[in-house]
C-alpha cells in the first residue's frame, strides 16, 4: 500500500544460486556481492526490493505471516509445511524428486513395525496413508541415509537429485514419490495489495522460464 | 507431559492486559456504534452449540472445531463462528420476523489448537448478517458497512478484494463439462495452488481456446475493468448473471464513493462450498492476514430446513487491534488523587467533580502504596491531599 517495497524471502543453500541467476535474467540487477554476503537482510533500493535470507524450510513461514511478500521455496517444503500461501509459478529450478530408499537387503515382511526416517514427517505420513500403509515416522534433521545403515529405521524418505548420495551409502531407491522443483510463492494479502509489483515479477520470471524451456 | 507451570495457558489462548484491552475496546465500540447506526440489531448466542447442527453448518474445517461431550453424550462445539448460530435462529425462533433481517454480533469464536504463534485459538469477531434480501444492493450494503466500520475504527489504509464464487463455478463448469472436474479445479484455487491448476489444465484433452480460458481465469484480478475481460471468457447465463451482479455492486459502491478501495479478484475462493455468490476479504496496511471477510451464503439456512438468501461480514478484532496498535499512541492514565486518611472527604469531593467531567480518577490512600514516586509516574496528573491542613491539594 504506502510502502511499495517488496520483501523477498530467499532460501539459503542449494536453491539460492539458481534463484539469484533467475532473478538476474529476469532483469533484477542484484549487487555482485549478493552471493558472498553473510548478511541476513540485503536491501536493493534501485529495484525497490529487500531480500531476506532464510533456511529453506522457513521461507513459507515468513511468507505466510506476511513479513515477506514473496519467496522462493521448494515444493518439498511446501508439501511438508502446508502454509496458507499462493503457489504462483513453477520456477523449474533445483529439480529433484522425493523417493523412498532402503538397504538392498530390505524385506518388508520382516519388519516388526514399519519405521521410516525422514526430514519430512508430514509429507511422509500423508504419502504412505495415500498408499494405504500405516507407518511410524522418525524425524531426523539431516544425514538421513544413516538411519537404515545403523538400524534406526528400515526405510527413509528424502530428496534425491542425482542418486549419488544414496549410492555412496549403499542404499537403493524403492519408489519415486513425486517430482520437486522450486516455486515462487506469494502472501495472500500482498498478492492483492501489491499486485502490480508482484504480477510484474511473475511475468518477468515466467518469460525467463519459457525462454529456457524453448532452448532445451 | 511435564508438570504445568502456573503461568501457562492452553495452546493458542491469550490474555488481554489493560493497555491492549483499552485499544481493543475502542476498536470494538467504534465498529459496534457504526453498525447500530446502520440499523443492525445486536444479538447474543451461546458459546456451546451442537456439533451436528451448528458445527456441521459452519465454514470452519472439522479438525479446527473444539469438541466436547455433554452429559447426554451429545457432541458439542465451542462456536467456531457466529454466522451458523445466527442462521439457526433466523431459521427457527426468528423465522416469523419481518424480512430483511439485520442482525449484528460481537463475540469470541474458537478454532481448535493452532500449531504456532500468531494464530489464536480464541478471538473476537464483530460482524453483521443481512438475511432475506438477495439483491446486489444487500451485498453492497454489507461491503460498504464493513468499509465504514473499518474507517470508524481508524484503519487508515485498507483494501477490499471482491470476487464471485458463482462466476468461478460457472466458468469451470462451462469449460470442464462436469461438476466433479470443476470441483478439482476449484480446490486448486481454494488451496491457492496456481502451479497445480496449470499442470492439471495441461493434462486435460481440452481445446487450446478452453485452456486459454482457464489460464485467463488466474489473471482476473485488478480494477473494475477486468469484468469486461471476464465477460469475454464466458457464455452461460449463470456466469453472465454473476458478472452482472458484480457490475451492480461496483456501481452501487461507486455511488457511495467507495470504489477506490476495491480490488476485483475473481479467483477469490475462500471456502470449498460455503459461499454461493459475492465473496470479499478486507486487508489492512502492514498486516499479512485479512482483517475480515464475508460474502453471500444462500444455502446455509437450508441446513436448518429453511431456504433463504443471506449475506454478511465478520471482522477479526484481534487482527484489527494488531494492525491499529502499530499506529496508535500508548494510552496514559488520567489522574491520581493521593490522600491521607484525614483528608479523605476533600479528596472524594474533588474526585467526584473530576469524574463528572469525564476524567478517570484513581483514589489512592497514601499508606496503601509503597513507592509513591514510582506509582504516581504513570499518571498524567497527580493531586495530593496529604497532611492535616485543609488548604486544598498540591498538584505535581
Amino acid at each position: 500500500m504506502s510502502n511499495e517495497n517488496l520483501t523477498v524471502a530467499m532460501p539459503k543453500g542449494r536453491i539460492f544460486d539458481e534463484a539469484v541467476e533467475l532473478l538476474r535474467k529476469a532483469g533484477y540487477s542484484l549487487p555482485p556481492e549478493f552471493e558472498e554476503s553473510r548478511k541476513l537482510i540485503i536491501e536493493v533500493p534501485e529495484a525497490g526490493m529487500r531480500f531476506i535470507l532464510a533456511k529453506p524450510m522457513d521461507v513459507p513461514t515468513y511468507v505466510e505471516h506476511g513479513v515477506a511478500d514473496v519467496g522462493v521455496a521448494g515444493k518439498d517444503v511446501m508439501i511438508e509445511e502446508k502454509r496458507d500461501i499462493y503457489e504462483v509459478l513453477d520456477l523449474k529450478i533445483s529439480a529433484c524428486y522425493m523417493a523412498v530408499a532402503s538397504l538392498p537387503s530390505y524385506n518388508p515382511n520382516s519388519e516388526v513395525a514399519p519405521k521410516i526416517a525422514s526430514k519430512y514427517p508430514n509429507l511422509t505420513s500423508e504419502y504412505f496413508r495415500e498408499q494405504g500403509e500405516q507407518v511410524e515416522i522418525i524425524k531426523l534433521n539431516g544425514s538421513i541415509e544413516l538411519a537404515p545403515i545403523i538400524g534406526l529405521a528400515d526405510r527413509i524418505v528424502d530428496i534425491v537429485s542425482t542418486g549419488q548420495t544414496l549410492k555412496e551409502n549403499g542404499l537403493v531407491e524403492l519408489e519415486t514419490m513425486m517430482p520437486i522443483t522450486s516455486r515462487f510463492i506469494v502472501n495472500p494479502v500482498s498478492y492483492r495489495t501489491k499486485s502490480a509489483e508482484i504480477d510484474e515479477m511473475v511475468d518477468r520470471l515466467a518469460d525467463v522460464i519459457a525462454a529456457k524451456e524453448g532452448r532445451e | 507431559m511435564s508438570k504445568l507451570f502456573m503461568f501457562e495457558k492452553p495452546l493458542g489462548m491469550r490474555d488481554t492486559l489493560p493497555e491492549l484491552y483499552q485499544l481493543k475496546r475502542q476498536v470494538k465500540d467504534a465498529i459496534s456504534s457504526e453498525v447500530s447506526l446502520w440499523g443492525y440489531e445486536p444479538i447474543e448466542t451461546p458459546t456451546l452449540e451442537f456439533y451436528e447442527t451448528v458445527g456441521a453448518a459452519s465454514a470452519t474445517l472439522d479438525q479446527q472445531l473444539f469438541k466436547l461431550l455433554d452429559q447426554q453424550g451429545n457432541t458439542l462445539v465451542l462456536r467456531p463462528d457466529m454466522t451458523a448460530p445466527i442462521a439457526r435462529i433466523a431459521a427457527s425462533t426468528l423465522n416469523q420476523a419481518d424480512r430483511p433481517l439485520r442482525l449484528t454480533y460481537d463475540a469470541p469464536v474458537f478454532r481448535a489448537q493452532q500449531r504456532e504463534g500468531g494464530k489464536p485459538a480464541e478471538f473476537e469477531q464483530v460482524g453483521v448478517e443481512l438475511i432475506g434480501d438477495q439483491s446486489s444492493s444487500a451485498d453492497a450494503e454489507v461491503i460498504s458497512l464493513m468499509m465504514a466500520s473499518l474507517e470508524r475504527a481508524g484503519t487508515a489504509s485498507y483494501r477490499i478484494a471482491v470476487g464471485h464464487i458463482g462466476f468461478v463455478n460457472a466458468l469451470l463448469r462451462e469449460v470442464l463439462g462436469n461438476d466433479e472436474r470443476a470441483g478439482r479445479f476449484r480446490r486448486y484455487l481454494y488451496e491457492k495452488n496456481y502451479v497445480g491448476f496449470r499442470q492439471e489444465v495441461e493434462k486435460l484433452p481440452l481445446s487450446s481456446i478452453d485452456k486459454r480460458r482457464l489460464f485467463q481465469l488466474l489473471r482476473l484480478k485488478g480494477g473494475p475493468e477486468i469484468l469486461s475481460q471476464a465477460d469475454e471468457l464466458v457464455e452461460s447465463a449463470e456466469a453472465k448473471e454473476a458478472l452482472q451482479q458484480l457490475n451492480n455492486l461496483i456501481s452501487i459502491l461507486e455511488s457511495y464513493d467507495l470504489s477506490d478501495k476495491l480490488i476485483i479478484d475473481l479467483n477469490l475462493v475462500m471456502h470449498m462450498s460455503y459461499y454461493t455468490g459475492t465473496v470479499f476479504e478486507a486487508y489492512s496496511e502492514g498486516l499479512g492476514y485479512p482483517v475480515g471477510s464475508g460474502g453471500r451464503y444462500d444455502q446455509l439456512l437450508d441446513q436448518f430446513d429453511h431456504h433463504e438468501p443471506a449475506t454478511g461480514f465478520g471482522l477479526r478484532l484481534d487482527r484489527l487491534t494488531e494492525a491499529l496498535g502499530k499506529e496508535k499512541e500508548p494510552v496514559t492514565k488520567d489522574t491520581c488523587l493521593i490522600f491521607s486518611h484525614d483528608r479523605r472527604k476533600e479528596a472524594m469531593q474533588k474526585a467526584k467533580q473530576l469524574r463528572q467531567d469525564g476524567q478517570a480518577v484513581v483514589m489512592q490512600e497514601l499508606t496503601g502504596v509503597k513507592d509513591v514516586d514510582a506509582y504516581s509516574a504513570q499518571f498524567q496528573d497527580v493531586i495530593y491531599y496529604i497532611g492535616t491542613n485543609g488548604n486544598g491539594g498540591a498538584s505535581k
